[in-house]
């Protein structure tokens, strides 16, 4: 038997929150995303009979409204799913950028713990900017992987690409956010209280050897 | 059967699937024997799953005043 309209608003007002914080991160805005939340909702309960059990409202809820953000934006002409040939590619995957080999200090034992100071120091408004700013696509697979944290094969669905694709996409998109995030420390200063000195690296983060110039 | 044995560049390659929860379990099996015997590896991942988890929280905002009221509404109209 289909879902009742009392039980519909009580799952649905039980997750409002969520749902706004992940459309947000989605469309980039708050009317967009109450836009986006509004037509889920709508659609959720055209297709109610789809809900096989209501113990499944939540992951049933979030799938309609990542499916309504795709195919809004690929009635606007935007393709979120959409990637060139060479972000298919795997070549530039590795290595990626990575905060951590940036601050780590292999030689620090006790009195000091730079990694952790930097996701202490990090900000919240820091992560928000610095999500809002990657590409689309980048920025769409990090929301269902880690705001929604949905499984690998359950992002390759929605988005309709195979699941090697959702690896190394997410690999470029999560080095993208370290990349951006690292910007945004030394914007404001970043300088771990533990420094022992700089070491030089790749932009890929990899140490490389003494300097030879 | 023990474990495979893997060395920190293969750990570094799966880590971010081992955060996400992706691996198989022979793979997670030698990634936590890695992990358990390698600072620096273990480090990483600790560094991972914390910026996971802090992305994670971004969809914990409360939802904008009114929200509740309007969708209240919008459901009501159905």
């Amino acid at each position: 038997m289909p879902i009742s309209k009392e039980a519909f608003e009580t799952e649905v007002l039980a997750i409002l929150s969520p749902l706004h914080g992940v459309a947000r991160r989605l469309t980039r805005n708050d009317a967009d995303a109450e836009d986006l939340v509004s037509e889920s909702i709508t659609r959720a309960w055209r297709a109610r009979e789809s809900l096989v059990e209501e113990g499944a409202f939540r992951a049933w809820m979030f799938r309609i409204l990542n499916n309504t953000f795709i195919s809004e934006r690929r009635r606007a002409g935007s393709r979120p799913q959409a990637d060139t040939l060479a972000e298919e590619g795997d070549g530039d995957a590795w290595p990626p950028f990575s905060v951590f080999e940036r601050v780590h200090q292999p030689f620090l034992l006790w009195f000091g713990n730079p990694e952790q100071e930097f996701l202490d120091k990090l900000l919240r408004e820091e992560l928000d900017r610095a999500l809002a700013e990657l590409p689309e696509h980048y920025r769409v697979v990090i929301v269902l992987a880690d705001l929604e944290e949905l499984k690998y094969g359950e992002i390759a669905e929605t988005l309709g690409i195979p699941v090697g694709t959702v690896r190394s996409r997410l690999a470029r998109a999560r080095s993208a956010l370290q990349a951006s995030l690292w910007e945004l420390a030394r914007d404001r200063g970043w300088k771990t209280s533990g420094a022992i000195g700089n070491r030089e690296r790749t932009p890929g983060g990899m140490r490389r050897g003494p300097r030879r110039d | 059967m023990a474990p495979e044995e893997i060395d920190c560049e293969q750990a570094l390659r799966r880590l971010l699937e081992y955060v996400d929860r992706e691996l198989g379990d022979d793979e997670r099996a030698g990634m936590e024997r890695h992990l358990r015997t390698c600072r620096s590896c273990f480090s990483r991942m600790e560094f991972e799953r914390q910026l996971k988890g802090r992305i994670h929280d971004l969809s914990l905002d409360a939802a904008p005043a009114g929200a509740r009221d309007r969708i209240r509404a919008l459901i009501k109209g159905f």
